[in-house]
């Protein structure tokens, strides 16, 4: 891995005095891309010092970049699936209702839906009532900390009619509600109250949204990615275990 | 000392201000430790005398923090920790697991390797039935059945133990195929269970299937409709006894399920009497299934290439099999690296609990205990 990501980052300096190690001898007088002649002779000796066992530093780039002129770039790696664009007659009925705000895409065989937030309960409602998407499989999200719009809410509907599994997928901000899914489903209950306890995600509209597998008093959401995995609620453990040491 | 138990539960918690002898209702706790709640599970009762008018269950005892543990392990690190969500049926487990990588993957296992997972799959589906049976029975009182059933389910344990060494969280399948080749004799110990146990499952049904007070615990009891099994997501033997004739081994056939001839048993009323026969029914129809396979075992690899680390690109995947309790999911995000992004598991004892407040409804409090077991939930799943 180190290969793919540094061989194609090193400054045209490092590749030079290399390319001079390698070629045994031709001269510094090969024009460097950027640089100009000076750098060559300093970075010669740090070349030959990169020689020897690679140092963390900028040096140890060198004998990365040392084995990249042996094969021209990284391997280049086959190309894997992406998510390609799925069109079906539903995918045909839901972009005439919705337009924009739904991307349907598949991937690895399974087709699924990114929809616009303000969609969701229309677009849920519509599965159920007119595709027959009469079973919810699971509701879950996923957090993305690096993201401006943090969390990934995720619906996998089935319907027995068809025997055809779509996903549903929407993006929202940390502290963002979402409508429930209850009136629709009711196998959302306890579904949400899940994903609610393990991300603080807030349902609108949920009859009882409290937590579900950790215990009533417990702060912070665990499957978050802010969430240590050896952390804990120290107070709560002190206060109802007993364990003082919160281990 | 705050108290533990301050959740404050929806219902009606009004009545208790009255006096004991005013109130309509009794708030009961049945609490987690009980012999008959199948694992940690506490179920608060709204009782008037004996006629339960609604229950909550309060669960979460037993959450180990799988899915947080899988974002820190790698792909064949978190291999044995699926064992021990639903520990009764672990093959199971592990090969929804194994399947969902190698689909994320893009890869197949080869088809002997598919053979052999659909053989331990099928008597680990024959052994949790019977796990399911003796305990089931002896809730509502019939002890005897609990040491036919786990008398058989020796033998399942010991062709297990053969084969990977353990014997209930037997961690039997690798991703891209199985590690370990078939000892010598298995086809013939597998063989010889078959006719050991057909007849065995044919004394289980004599000692319950026409008893009277059997029947008159089960009939009627615990009543789900399809529309209800539906709305609430509940699969498995809970759905197929309410009369929907669905099961995920012919609606989206995985492993090798789609080579073998048998039939999915179904149900009329949706009652406890009608899923203790649809399980049965399932039990023989594993044995069918079994039968075929070990007749039929290609010869060939056990194992597709797959690299030693395993770094799928970047996507997600869903997919689910049909476990002994029902629909078992495993949606999985990845985001290039050798580590999970995220695993979520679908935990069909989980979704299934979720009907209890509904079957409970009317019934009496002796009968919550018989659709606890007849639900057949196993609290590692549920907690996870």
């Amino acid at each position: 891995m180190s290969d793919e990501t540094k061989s194609p980052s090193p400054q045209p300096e490092g590749e030079k005095p290399s390319a001079d190690k390698i070629a045994g001898g031709i001269s510094s007088g090969t024009p460097p891309p950027g640089g100009a002649k000076p750098p060559a002779p300093p970075e010669k000796p740090a070349a030959a010092a990169g020689a020897t066992p690679p140092k963390p530093a900028a040096p140890g780039e060198k004998p990365a970049a040392a084995a990249a002129p042996a094969k021209p770039a990284a391997p280049a790696k086959p190309a894997g699936p992406t998510p390609q664009p799925w069109d079906s007659p539903l995918v045909a009925k839901l972009t005439r209702q919705f337009g924009s705000g739904i991307q349907p895409l598949t991937y690895l065989g399974q087709n699924y839906l990114q929809v616009d937030r303000s969609l969701i309960p229309t677009i849920l409602q519509m599965l159920r009532d007119e595709e027959q998407f009469d079973y919810c499989v699971d509701i879950t999200a996923v957090h993305y900390p690096k993201r401006e719009k943090q969390f990934d809410i995720v619906w996998i509907l089935y319907s027995f009619s068809k025997n055809e599994r779509v996903r549903l997928k929407t993006q929202i901000a940390d502290g963002e509600h979402i409508p429930t899914a209850v009136p629709i489903w009711a196998a959302a209950n306890w579904l949400e109250r899940e994903t609610f306890d393990m991300f603080g995600i807030q349902f609108d509209g949920h009859p009882d949204l409290k937590r579900i597998l950790l215990p009533d008093g417990w702060k912070g959401h665990p499957l978050r990615k802010d969430y240590g995995i050896i952390q804990q609620d120290q107070e709560w453990v002190q206060i109802n275990l007993g364990i003082e040491s919160g281990q | 000392m705050t108290d533990p138990n301050s959740s404050v539960s929806h219902l009606d918690l009004e009545e208790s201000k009255k006096t004991f002898l005013d109130a309509n209702e009794l708030v009961i706790n049945m609490g987690p430790q009980h012999p008959a709640t199948h694992g940690v599970l506490r179920v608060i009762l709204r009782l008037d005398g004996e006629k339960v008018m609604g229950l909550e269950c309060v669960i979460g005892y037993l959450h180990r923090g799988v899915e947080k543990i899988a974002e820190h392990r790698t792909y064949t690190m978190f291999n044995p920790y699926v064992d021990r969500m639903d520990y009764v049926a672990a093959v199971s487990n592990g090969l929804g697991y194994c399947e969902a990588v190698e689909k994320l993957l893009n890869i197949e296992a080869p088809p002997r390797a598919n053979y052999i997972r659909v053989i331990l799959t099928e008597l680990n589906r024959l052994a949790s039935h019977q796990l399911w049976l003796g305990t089931h029975a002896l809730d509502i009182g019939a002890m005897t059945p609990l040491f036919y059933t786990f008398r058989d389910r020796e033998e399942i344990l010991k062709i297990f133990e053969k084969y990977c060494g353990a014997r209930l969280t037997t961690h039997a399948f690798r991703i891209g195929g199985c590690q370990y080749e078939t000892y010598e004799g298995f086809e013939k110990d597998v063989k010889k269970f078959l006719t050991f146990v057909a007849p065995k499952i044919d004394e289980y049904e004599e000692l319950l299937t026409t008893n009277r007070i059997w029947v008159e615990r089960t009939k009627k009891v615990g009543t789900i409709s399809a529309k209800d099994c539906i709305a609430l997501g509940v699969t498995g033997p809970v759905l197929r006894a309410s009369g929907v004739k669905w099961d995920l081994r012919k609606a989206q056939p995985y492993a090798a399920y789609k080579q073998f001839d048998f039939e999915i048993p179904t149900g009329q009323n949706g009652d406890t009497y009608d899923r203790y026969l649809v399980r049965m029914a399932e039990m023989r129809q594993s044995l069918r299934i079994i039968q075929q396979a070990v007749d039929a075992i290609p010869e060939g690899p056990i194992m597709a290439k797959v690299s030693k680390v395993i770094k799928p690109p970047v996507g997600e995947i869903y997919h689910s099999i049909e476990a002994p309790k029902g629909e078992l999911g495993y949606f999985i995000v990845s985001d290039g690296s050798t580590q999970p992004y995220r695993v979520r598991v679908r935990p069909p004892s989980f979704v299934n609990l979720q009907a209890l407040d509904l079957m409970c409804r009317g019934q009496l409090v002796a009968d919550v205990i018989a659709v606890i077991g007849t639900l057949d939930i196993v609290l590692g799943e549920v907690d996870r």
